[in-house]
């Protein structure tokens, strides 16, 4: 087994785990009871599938074609800009469109602050 | 800060130049740089401020904090999701940060929203509480203000 073989098999090994962690957000985006728990489902772990699939294809590209592709990272490099820009965002609106949290929710230190700004 | 970087830029350059060779060579520079931090290294006393590789170390450092807190709260977060039974209790709790300035607040809260298992819903006017929404408040509450000071510890030497 020689250098580039080793670098294709991490690459590929890379590129499951993200396809794998994609998967279990996925089905947590199912599960969770409510929006804002989704969101740490759908948002979060997908940064890491996402980092994952492109760093295994960055791998990938190196090894065997001695290719360093700058793209690729700077894929990640966005990805990492944007996702949580739009988390936040849709949190905090769907917290000031009067979205309830789900039953099981424990403390909301949030809510009497916005309530108070709105009277 | 940044003059020390450019003087050191501007050294490699002179130092390219000086060497005298029939083309530019991209090693010469990298030499000349060298060459640089070692000069700014026995001289950034007199600038008045850090040395700037130490800030570039700093936040080489706030990376790799931030990617093993990645992995480590991505852990937990796919092993609630898979558990057979929901045994979570999210929830909003608010907490104040020692970070001033709009780029260390910036900072915090893309990190902690990138982090799985938090969400960052609210900034106060005044930028020093953040609201922060927590997959599993109750359990975890220790884990994630430990992770919260962790950054915190981390941006300062960045920024500070």
């Amino acid at each position: 087994m020689n250098a580039s073989e080793i670098g294709e098999f991490v690459g590929a090994l890379f590129i499951l785990l993200g396809g794998i962690m994609s998967v279990i957000s996925v089905y947590g985006l199912l599960r969770l009871p409510d929006v804002y728990t989704r969101s740490h489902a759908a948002t979060k772990s997908s940064t890491l599938a996402v980092l994952l699939t492109l760093l295994g294809a960055f791998i990938y590209f190196w090894s065997t074609a001695h290719f360093i592709s700058v793209r690729l990272l700077l894929g990640i490099v966005f990805v990492f800009l944007t996702a949580p820009v739009a988390g936040h965002l849709l949190v905090r609106a769907a917290y000031r469109s009067n979205v309830k949290l789900a039953d099981i929710s424990g403390t909301d230190d949030l809510h009497d602050v916005l309530h108070k700004e709105e009277k | 800060m940044l003059a020390q970087l450019l003087l050191n830029i501007v050294i490699a350059f002179l130092w390219m130049l000086l060497i005298d060779e029939d083309e530019i060579i991209l090693t010469t520079f990298f030499a000349g740089f060298l060459v640089g931090i070692g000069v700014i290294f026995l001289m950034h006393r007199f600038f008045g401020t850090r040395f700037y590789l130490r800030r570039v170390y700093a936040t080489f450092k706030l990376l790799l904090i931030f990617i093993w807190e990645l992995i480590q709260s991505s852990v937990l977060v796919l092993k609630q999701i898979l558990s057979p039974k929901l045994k979570i209790q999210p929830g909003i709790f608010r907490h104040e940060t020692v970070l001033r300035s709009d780029l260390e607040i910036t900072m915090i809260s893309l990190l902690l929203t990138l982090t799985p298992g938090s969400v960052v819903m609210e900034v106060s006017p005044e930028g020093n509480v953040l609201y922060v929404h927590a997959m599993d408040v109750e359990s975890e509450r220790g884990a994630i203000l430990s992770q919260l000071k962790n950054f915190e510890k981390a941006i300062m030497e960045v920024t500070r």
